[in-house]
């Protein structure tokens, strides 16, 4: 579903990313892994298609076709759905509306007609419930307002009712507690299917506890050092990044 | 805890520290301004026939103009014709060597703090010393001429680098450019030069002090630095007077070219006689500072502790032409007894990515007025440009006022202009707090007053930020009880 | 040039002063045409003008605007379309001013709980001189500005509405004043307001026109006494063309709460002047303001919030969309008097540019004389947040349409600030008329 071949990419001063090589197929999950400013954000920005950074080589390939030359809300409407690390505020803007016209834009894109009223509001109704969300949080401004946990939940949240293709999820662990880290990993599970991807940017292992990753990558100084299964994560979690440096320096 | 218990100790010193009057035989000229006197300086200083004609150009416009009044602050007005406009302590006509300068000068200036025979000042900063109207002695200048560093009095430069000056001179501040800087153009009398070359470090820091002496005297003195490609130089600035009844006017330019890539950061510890508690006496210090940001990439910060003088009313400015320019302003302006201050400054954004920073403290006691006036400027070109500005005012005593008085103007769309300004006293409960720590009422005012200011003074070059510690203090004292 | 318009000026008030007036009336505005003659046009070089100027508009002296004839058919219909076009809710009060003159025909009056006055000015100079005296008297510096001591030299008709003391006020007053077919004339609507002790009301000023060039020139005086409240809301609308003068000022006392919600769209160059004084403790002050002006549009908001007492709160909130040639001037002054201890004043301003010709002019001020008080202000000038339109992109939104609904989440917050239902989904569909958004993009403050 989606091959990363050399990829390099950089901001206005420096270059993050140093050739990545990645291949994704539908119905896996994979983390990727690795120290603070390895690159793994600038990554999972690549993708979504942020132009803060300039790609200077290499290409990436999504269901066979260039992603690199689609505008971000293409790729979007295309199914790949990024979960911030940090999402926006966006004061002024209804939750629940924004949802429904970013449902609508990806529909008529597909040539679909917009989605009924009431058919979104049981959807959404549905997932709220089922990320314990409570539903006065969809009149609210998008994120404006929401401590760490709620905002997390409300990428998962998204992403459910937008049923992206490839989810590639930004550090959603960080600042979440156990029970939170529980309801946005079931969020997760419950879109893994045979046509789906999912690519989980993480620092820490115990995310991968509850969403079990079929490939463990390890990003360091912008390179994929070493590619595993799940052991390599708990390897890691032993051993701590330091000795990673040194094979990202070779 | 050792600086701190010294800064303490200064803090009951309860006097203008530099009043004194140094007893030395001046050559003045007498009160009034005409063309004639214009045409005596510039004689006395035996100038070429260009810079003569600037000067009358400069004195001719400025009888055209009014003196400003937009600003918010309140004095007497001024009797131009009542004040001296050359005053030079005689001395043999040429200098060797310092060992040459009269010494009654050489201590006013131990007195001062500022000494300067080499193997005794402080390692590392080049002092030029101006004493009324014209420049005493310049310190470290072979040093620095052999890093091509040119760093003396203006008198001189216009002598030995004419091309230099007249290429530079105006070309910032023109002579027309407010009612002030016409009146300095006519008839300023020395100040500093300093031209660093292309791709130079300045090795040292440049320091000029200035000192105004003798009585009924106006002093204009002009500086001007220029930084061509690569160049960096940091420059500071300081000044007192001797305390006396009448009020004495200073009106300065100071020009600024920093070329592609260069950088030039100025800094000030303004601290003329203040006047006295009743508000008597004092100096007007009415002045025009403005950088241009000529290059790619070049930088120019101003950096100011303003304690002194009586009225200040300065807004250092930078222009920023270049594409990526940077302009910085940070500044901390005290206003005790009946000092007033309107200052700030103005950031003009020409070129694309340009960048401007302004960070002003200010603070009033007793029955103070200070006002911060900036306007910011984004032009039709700057694109992507951005600007940050806070303004923070304390005060202390009820009786004291602080006003903010910012201008923005955008002229494109990807420009950012952010303003912050937040008005605040002394907390009781933080003086209440440290006292039961022990701390002496005074004490605490003192550390709370530097705490606000601890931004600007870990920008300023470190024995500045002592000696603009200590200023504060004095400053502040007595205004708490 | 200037003796022409003055004595052009001096020949319609000589005019206007043989109408059959009380004594005391014909002195006000004699000595209100003395003031403008004394301060004439303002030209740039005065600070207040220094962005805005208005001598080219009004070198051509405007002559003063009679009473449409609405039996005339075609004026008839224009007035219908924009009563209705301005009409909020059926169950307000409604009264109409057609070119400076009530209409008892178009306008709309409810039962008055007993005590209230809602009535034009022109029947209350006869009805209730002595109040109408008292309140034109609160003063707001009005001879020292030009257009203020224009409209006092040609006081005429506005509207008048005294609340007696404790009464709410059930249903909001709306006053609409609409200039018609009038070619290069001049209104002077002047409104005098009073809430009673522990009163409330809302009341809302719509200006409207139809024919380009005509001026409208209006001063509203609001006095609360204590405790009292008013929403007032002014939704200026006025033809593309016109030229929109108008000064607010109000008087407010101990524990009074007043909000403005002022919302400009109309007008070639609209200037509006808001200024309170805050004499009483407790007092709390609000003013929201949205100005969007496009193509040559200026639009000019000035406020000035005086601190007079202790203990008093003032809030305000002002957001600018500029978008083609346009320009746009905030000017908002905070000023805490000397005995105004424990003052907290909040100010924000923010202006986004759509257009690299459009220009915004901002100066907001503290001017501060006592020492234990909390005043801060803000002022923002910028595009469009880059992340926030990354992140609606990334969720599949198109950025043109990304955009837009940024565009209508800055000016929600302002519109958010109005508590009548009526007035707020006025805004929302006035905001996004012409686009295929629902207001339910807006969120709701809760």
């Amino acid at each position: 579903m989606l091959e990363i071949k050399n990829l390099h990419a950089r901001t206005l001063d420096i270059e993050i990313l140093r050739g990545i090589n990645l291949q994704v197929a539908a119905g896996e999950v994979h983390a990727i892994m690795g120290p603070n400013g390895s690159g793994k954000s600038t990554l999972a920005h690549v993708i979504a298609g942020r132009d803060d950074y300039e790609v200077t080589q290499g290409e990436i390939l999504y269901c066979g076709q260039d992603l690199l030359g689609m505008e971000i809300e293409t790729r979007a409407a295309e199914g790949i759905f990024l979960a911030y690390q940090y999402p926006v505020e966006i004061p002024g803007v209804s939750n629940k509306e924004f949802l429904r016209i970013a449902m609508n834009s990806i529909r008529k894109h597909h040539g679909q007609p917009s989605i009924k009223r009431t058919e979104f509001v049981s959807l959404l109704k549905e997932n709220l419930s089922r990320l314990g969300m409570d539903k006065s949080m969809m009149d609210r401004s998008v994120n404006e307002g929401f401590s760490g946990g709620e905002k997390k939940r409300n990428e998962i949240l998204q992403m459910a009712m937008l049923q992206p293709k490839l989810a590639v999820l930004d550090e959603t662990d960080s600042g979440l507690d156990i029970d939170a880290l529980k309801i946005v990993a079931d969020g997760v599970n419950a879109l893994r299917s045979p046509e789906r991807a999912t690519i989980v940017v993480t620092h820490y292992q115990r995310l991968l506890d509850y969403i079990v990753p079929d490939k463990v990558h390890v990003l360091a100084g912008g390179k994929i050092v070493r590619s595993g299964d799940k052991s390599l994560a708990l390897e890691l979690e032993d051993k701590g990044y330091g000795f990673l440096q040194e094979l990202a320096l070779s | 805890m050792t600086s701190e218990n010294t800064l303490l100790e200064e803090f009951v010193q309860r006097e203008y520290a530099h009043g004194f009057v140094t007893d030395i035989e001046a050559d003045a000229i007498a009160p009034g301004l005409s063309e004639d006197v214009v045409r005596l300086i510039s004689s006395k200083k035996n100038e070429p026939e260009w810079l003569l004609q600037w000067r009358l150009k400069a004195y001719r416009h400025w009888l055209t103009l009014e003196e400003p009044n937009w600003h918010n602050v309140k004095y007497p007005p001024i009797d131009y014709q009542a004040s001296i406009y050359y005053s030079a302590p005689k001395q043999r006509p040429k200098l060797n060597s310092l060992d040459e300068v009269d010494p009654i000068l050489l201590e006013t200036y131990e007195k001062l703090g500022i000494s300067l025979h080499e193997q005794k000042i402080l390692a590392n900063v080049a002092v030029d010393a101006v004493f009324d109207s014209v420049s005493i002695a310049t310190t470290y200048r072979e040093t620095l001429e052999k890093h091509g560093v040119i760093f003396r009095p203006f008198s001189e430069a216009v002598h030995d680098h004419p091309e230099l000056v007249k290429k530079y001179l105006g070309s910032v501040v023109p002579y027309s450019d407010n009612f002030f800087a016409s009146l300095n153009s006519a008839v300023f009398s020395d100040g500093s030069f300093c031209y660093i070359p292309k791709g130079v470090r300045c090795p040292m820091e440049l320091s000029t002090y200035f000192r105004i002496n003798a009585q009924n005297t106006g002093q204009f003195e002009r500086t001007l630095i220029i930084a061509e490609e690569g160049a960096y130089v940091s420059y500071l600035e300081g000044c007192t007077a001797p305390k006396r009844d009448e009020n004495q006017l200073h009106a300065a330019v100071v020009e600024l070219v920093a070329l592609d890539d260069a950088q030039i950061k100025y800094s000030t510890v303004q601290n003329w006689y203040p006047g006295d508690a009743e508000g008597k006496g004092g100096i007007y210090n009415f002045v025009t500072k403005r950088g241009a940001c000529r290059g790619q990439n070049s930088k120019i910060s101003w950096t100011q502790v303003e304690t002194g003088s009586a009225i200040t009313w300065k807004y250092p400015s930078v222009i920023l032409q270049g594409d990526n320019s940077v302009g910085e302003f940070y500044s901390v302006a005290v206003t005790a007894n009946h000092q007033q201050a309107d200052t700030g400054t103005k950031m003009i954004h020409i070129g694309k990515n340009t960048k401007s920073t302004i960070i002003s403290k200010g603070i009033s006691a007793g029955v103070g007025q200070n006002n911060y006036r900036g306007e910011v400027k984004m032009m039709k070109g700057a694109t992507n440009a951005r600007n940050f500005s806070q303004c923070d005012s304390l005060l202390i005593g009820d009786r004291c006022g602080a006003h903010t008085f910012p201008y923005i103007e955008v002229r494109n769309s990807t420009a950012k202009v952010e303003h912050e300004a937040s008005t605040s006293k002394v907390g009781e409960d933080q003086i209440y707090y440290l006292r039961q720590r022990g701390l002496s009422t005074e004490d605490a005012v003192n550390m709370i007053v530097n705490g606000f200011c601890k931004e600007v003074y870990d920008l300023l070059p470190m024995e500045f930020a002592v000696e603009a510690r200590k200023l504060l203090s004095v400053s502040l004292e007595g205004s708490v009880g | 040039m200037i003796a022409t318009e003055n004595e052009t000026y001096q020949e319609q008030h000589a005019t206007f002063q043989l109408q059959f007036s009380p004594a005391w009336l014909v002195e006000l505005r004699q000595r209100g045409f003395d003031a403008f003659t004394r301060l004439g046009i303002p030209t740039k070089t005065l600070e207040d003008w220094r962005f805005t100027n208005i001598a080219p508009l009004v070198r051509r002296p405007y002559a003063l605007a009679s009473l449409a004839h609405s039996d005339d058919e075609t004026t008839n219909d224009e007035i219908k379309a924009l009563v209705q076009q301005a009409t909020l809710d059926e169950e307000f009060h409604r009264l109409v001013f057609i070119n400076g003159r009530y209409s008892d025909e178009w306008s709309l009056m409810h039962d008055l709980s007993v005590g209230v006055v809602i009535d034009n000015l022109g029947n209350a100079i006869c009805d209730h001189p002595s109040d109408v005296q008292t309140l034109l008297a609160s003063d707001h510096k009005l001879d020292d500005s030009t257009f203020a001591a224009l409209n006092t030299a040609f006081i005429n008709d506005g509207a008048f509405i005294d609340i007696p003391d404790g009464v709410v006020l059930d249903r909001p007053v709306h006053l609409v004043f609409l200039s018609i077919g009038s070619n290069h004339t001049v209104s002077h609507p002047r409104n005098l307001i009073r809430v009673g002790k522990h009163s409330k009301a809302h009341v809302i000023e719509s200006y409207l026109g139809h024919g380009d060039a005509y001026f409208t020139n209006a001063i509203t005086q609001v006095t609360l006494e204590e405790s009292a409240e008013l929403d007032h809301h002014k939704l200026q609308h006025e033809q593309v063309g016109a030229l929109h003068i108008a000064l607010t000022g109000v008087d407010q006392r101990t524990s009074s709460r007043f909000r403005s919600h002022y919302f400009s769209f109309g007008a070639s160059l609209a200037r509006n002047e808001l200024n309170c004084v805050l004499d009483g403790e407790q007092i709390e002050t609000t003013l929201n303001g949205l100005y969007m002006p496009k193509g040559d549009q200026l639009m000019d908001c000035r406020t000035r919030i005086d601190h007079a007492k202790p203990h008093c709160k003032s809030y305000e909130l002002y957001k600018g969309i500029l978008d083609d040639r346009a320009k746009g001037v905030f000017n908002g002054k905070i000023f805490v008097h000397q005995d105004a201890q424990k003052t907290d004043a909040k100010q924000s301003n923010q202006a986004l540019l759509l257009s690299d010709d459009a220009v915004v002019n901002t100066k907001p001020q503290l001017e501060i004389y006592a020492d234990d008080v909390r005043c801060t202000h803000g002022a923002t000038i910028g595009a469009l947040d880059e992340d926030a339109l990354y992140y609606l992109r990334s969720r599949g939104v198109p950025a043109e349409l990304a955009r837009k609904i940024l565009i209508f989440a800055f000016a929600n917050d302002v519109v958010q600030g109005v508590e009548l239902p009526a007035v707020r989904r006025h805004l929302e569909s006035v905001l996004l008329s012409g686009h295929e958004l629902s207001e339910d993009i807006l969120s709701r403050r809760t």
